[in-house]
C-alpha cells in the first residue's frame, strides 16, 4: 500500500469507534477483496456474499486485529476462509481442510515439464493494455485446480509471504511451495501458448541421465 | 545442474530466496541453456501480468447495499457516545 501510515491511522480510528474511518478502509479494499473472492468462487453472486461476509466479520472482529500483520493480510485471511467455505458448501462437504493432509501431488516431487517454450511476442506492459489479455488471464486462472489457484492468488497476486499463505490455508510452507510451482508452471504454459512467438520456440532438453 | 533440478529451484530463484552458492550453480546452468532461460523469463512475465492485472469492479448496487448494511451493523455494535446529551 502506498500509504502505510495513513492506513494505520485509519485502523486506529476505526478501532476507536469512528465509522467514517472504517468505511474508508472498506472503500480502499472492497475491489481487491471482491476480485479475490470472484477468482476463488468464480460466480459473481457468490463473490458478493463472500465480500459482504468479509467486511461484516472485519467489523465484528476489528478489536481483535492485533496489527501484527498488515490490515490487507488480515482481510485476505478472512475473505479466503469465507470463499473456501462457499466452495465446500457447493461440493456438499461440511468441513474439510484445504490441506487434505495426504495429497500425493504435494509430495511426489515431480512437476510437469514445460512444453511450449518460446519468447513472448510482446512485453507484459503492452499485453496489459489489451482487453483480450484480461480475459485470457481469468480463463487461465479458472482452469487451475482450486488448490493451486488459491495458493497462487494469495502469494503472487495478493503478495502474501509463503509463511502467511501457509498460515491462512493451514498448509506447511513446503506444500505451499509445491502448489505454487505447479500453479506458476501451468499458467506459464497456458499464457505462452497464447503469447509465445512460434518462431522462437525451443525444445527442452529432457536430460534424464 | 540439470534442467530438472533447475525446475525444482525455480520458485526460490524467481522469488530471490535462494542460497547464494546454489544460485551460482543455477545461473551457470542458465547461461548455457536457452530453454531454461526462456522458461524463467516466461514465469517472471506471467507473475507480472497477474500482479498488474485489472481488478473486477463490484456492481454499484452491491456496493451501496454493502455500505448501508455495514453502517447499520456499526450502529448496533457501537452505541452513540453520550457527549451530545443534554447536561443538567
Ligand atoms: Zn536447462
Amino acid at each position: 500500500m502506498a500509504n502505510q501510515a495513513a492506513e494505520t491511522d485509519l485502523v486506529h480510528r476505526a478501532k476507536a469507534g469512528e465509522l467514517a474511518a472504517f468505511e474508508e478502509l472498506v472503500t480502499r479494499y472492497e475491489r481487491r477483496i471482491y476480485t479475490l473472492a470472484r477468482r476463488i468462487v468464480q460466480i459473481p453472486e457468490d463473490a458478493e456474499d463472500v465480500t459482504q461476509e468479509t467486511f461484516l466479520s472485519a467489523l465484528e472482529h476489528l478489536r481483535d486485529f492485533r496489527e501484527e500483520a498488515r490490515f490487507h493480510t488480515w482481510l485476505t485471511r478472512i475473505a479466503t476462509h469465507a470463499a473456501l467455505k462457499v466452495l465446500r458448501r457447493r461440493k456438499g462437504v461440511p468441513f474439510v481442510s484445504l490441506e487434505q493432509a495426504t495429497d500425493p501431488d504435494d509430495h511426489s516431487g515431480s512437476v510437469p515439464h514445460p512444453e511450449f517454450i518460446a519468447d513472448w511476442r510482446e512485453n507484459p506492459e503492452r499485453l496489459l493494455e489489451k482487453k483480450e489479455t484480461r480475459q485470457l488471464l481469468e480463463e487461465a486462472l479458472s482452469e487451475l485446480d482450486e488448490k493451486y489457484r488459491v495458493v497462487f492468488l494469495l502469494r503472487d497476486v495478493e503478495g502474501l509471504s509463503v509463511k502467511e499463505t501457509a498460515s491462512v490455508l493451514g498448509l506447511t510452507e513446503s506444500n505451499v511451495k509445491v502448489r505454487l510451482l505447479r500453479a506458476r508452471l501451468q499458467l506459464r504454459e497456458r499464457l505462452t501458448r497464447a503469447f509465445g512467438d512460434e518462431t522462437t520456440r525451443v525444445t527442452a532438453r529432457h536430460d534424464h541421465d | 545442474m540439470k534442467c530438472e533440478e533447475l525446475l525444482a529451484l525455480l520458485n526460490d530463484y524467481v522469488d530471490g530466496d535462494i542460497d547464494p552458492a546454489v544460485c551460482e550453480d543455477l545461473e551457470e546452468h542458465l547461461a548455457g541453456c536457452n530453454p531454461c532461460q526462456v522458461v524463467v523469463d516466461n514465469i517472471r512475465k506471467t507473475i507480472t501480468l497477474y500482479k498488474g492485472g485489472e481488478l473486477y469492479e463490484p456492481p454499484r448496487p452491491f456496493r451501496e447495499r454493502l455500505h448501508r448494511l455495514l453502517r447499520e451493523r456499526w450502529k448496533e455494535t457501537h452505541p452513540a457516545p453520550h457527549h451530545n446529551e443534554f447536561k443538567p
